[in-house]
């Protein structure tokens, strides 16, 4: 199993640690909804080393990220993030990334753990059958570490590690900065619906980054966090996980991400993406709080007029709202807030209903 | 670190303790099942009167992540179960061989208490 550069931090904390795609991860130092309270109340750390990232360079990398990504990425400015899929010829969904815009000819692209190897092919496919040349794609991911700082107190515990004035990061735009004397990026952003940061750095120097956040944060409140509480906080605001909500059965226009999927642009899987809009969708994503009392799990049936409609792809105790929620996959026809349904959960069905998404949004 | 088991209930391979009373069986999690299992927040309780087997389920608890059966020590009918765990799960984390009890049964075949553990023959459980 691979781990990550703060593995014995981890240990040394008390961490449960857990197979994550193939890491040793952190699945809690303590107590779950503790943690999650901590970071939507103060602020948490979390080790997101075990990431990918692939550095796009050269004239045609834009050419080559807008072939191979969802997204539309022309237009952005320096220093701009966009979240956009990776598709395969049928639209399914090979993963979810962020697409950073260094330079006019530079881009880091940043992937999950256990899907960065196909990330890496399906891009240096896409190269190699569309003959876009002129671009270099590199695996950074050995050599960069990344930690996402999140929690309202967030800005307070980084600013004294970086020069450049936090107040004017604006949300989904970075910085390229030094910290602890080493290249660095920071952006606004994160995975739990609280104002934050994720942090790339050298992954040698990321020990001594994790050290310093805590000497500065403990006072404010900062704990580690693991990645049970990274599921709650980001199931709680309806953020997809891959292996969840999506993976390469699933398109864009089912899981909540026809907003990242342009199609009116050419990339790989958009025709397989517009027949299915003109055909219409078999199956909707959306959210749901249980009306009797119960957890939905992933893998769990729903229900409604006593037959199987769909899966439950997420679902947990909400640590805010103290309810049960969910995500999962119903009929169209079904996808509409207010309406009842059914899951499966062992020889019952509880009754639930779909509702708005996010569950949580920050006041 | 786990509460020592008390030594006058009966105990199962899947970490159920049962404290037998005449013919009725208050069954729970041990303290060291609910330090695997971490923070409970829900325990499905099974209805009144409904007939369990030994070794079947008779109740679910689950943590954040995960979802654990509760088997019955012994078959019978269930003549009561737990309420205060509907609002508060966590008292299966504070107090799991007292407060945290799950569920009272009342037994078909006492023949069946044969099957179960003593506090000593649990502790080489825990250890393996």
């Amino acid at each position: 199993m691979q781990k990550t550069p703060l593995h014995a931090k981890h240990v040394a904390l008390g961490a449960r640690m857990v197979d994550f795609g193939g890491w040793d991860m952190p699945v809690q130092y303590g107590i779950i909804t503790e943690e999650h309270r901590n970071t939507r109340e103060k602020a948490g750390l979390f080790d997101i080393c075990h990431m990918g990232e692939l550095k796009v360079e050269g004239p045609e990398a834009l050419a080559l990220l807008q072939k191979a990504i969802s997204r539309e990425l022309g237009g952005m400015e320096n220093g701009q993030m966009r979240l956009g899929v990776l598709c395969n010829e049928a639209g399914g969904i090979l993963d979810d990334l962020t697409v950073y815009k260094l330079a006019d000819e530079k881009y880091m692209v940043v992937t999950n753990a256990s899907t960065k190897d196909g990330d890496l092919a399906q891009i240096l496919k896409v190269q190699r059958d569309f003959g876009f040349t002129d671009a270099k794609v590199v695996d950074s991911s050995a050599v960069l570490g990344k930690l996402d700082l999140q929690g309202p107190v967030s800005q307070a515990i980084l600013q004294p590690l970086v020069a450049d004035d936090l107040r004017k990061l604006k949300f989904y735009h970075f910085v390229e900065t030094e910290i602890l004397g080493g290249y660095a990026i920071v952006s606004r952003s994160g995975y739990t619906g609280e104002d934050g940061f994720e942090i790339y750095l050298a992954r040698d120097k990321i020990g001594v980054l994790w050290d310093k956040l805590f000497e500065i944060g403990a006072p404010l409140g900062l704990k580690p966090i693991g990645l049970g509480a990274r599921d709650t906080l980001r199931l709680e605001c309806a953020m997809n996980l891959y292996g969840h909500e999506m993976d390469d059965k699933v398109t864009p226009l089912e899981c909540r991400y026809g907003w990242v999927t342009n199609l009116d642009k050419d990339f790989v899987g958009v025709d397989a993406l517009r027949e299915l809009k003109a055909r219409g969708l078999g199956k909707k994503l959306v959210g749901f709080e249980l009306v009797d009392r119960g957890i939905a799990r992933n893998g769990y049936d729903i229900v409604a007029g006593g037959q199987k409609v769909g899966v439950v792809t997420s679902g947990t105790i909400s640590p805010t709202l103290g309810k049960a929620i969910g995500l999962g996959y119903v009929p169209p026809h079904l996808a509409v807030e207010g309406t009842e349904i059914g899951i499966q959960i062992r020889d019952n069905v509880v009754k639930a209903q779909v509702v708005k998404l996010p569950f949580y949004k920050r006041g | 670190m786990s509460k020592s088991n008390p030594a006058n209930l009966k105990y199962t391979k899947d970490h159920e303790w049962a404290l037998v009373e005449g013919d009725i069986v208050t069954v729970g999690i041990t303290d060291h099942a609910q330090e695997l299992l971490t923070e409970v927040v829900f325990a499905e309780l099974p209805a009144i009167g409904k007939k369990v087997e030994q070794g079947k389920q008779l109740a679910a608890v689950e943590s954040v992540k995960s979802v654990s059966d509760v088997y019955s020590p012994v078959s019978g009918e269930v003549v009561e179960v737990n309420t205060e765990l509907e609002a508060n799960p966590g008292l299966i984390n504070q107090d799991a061989f007292g407060a945290g009890w799950i569920a009272k049964v009342k037994m078909s075949n006492p023949a069946e208490l044969e099957k179960l553990m003593d506090v000593a023959a649990y502790g080489k459980v825990m250890e393996s």
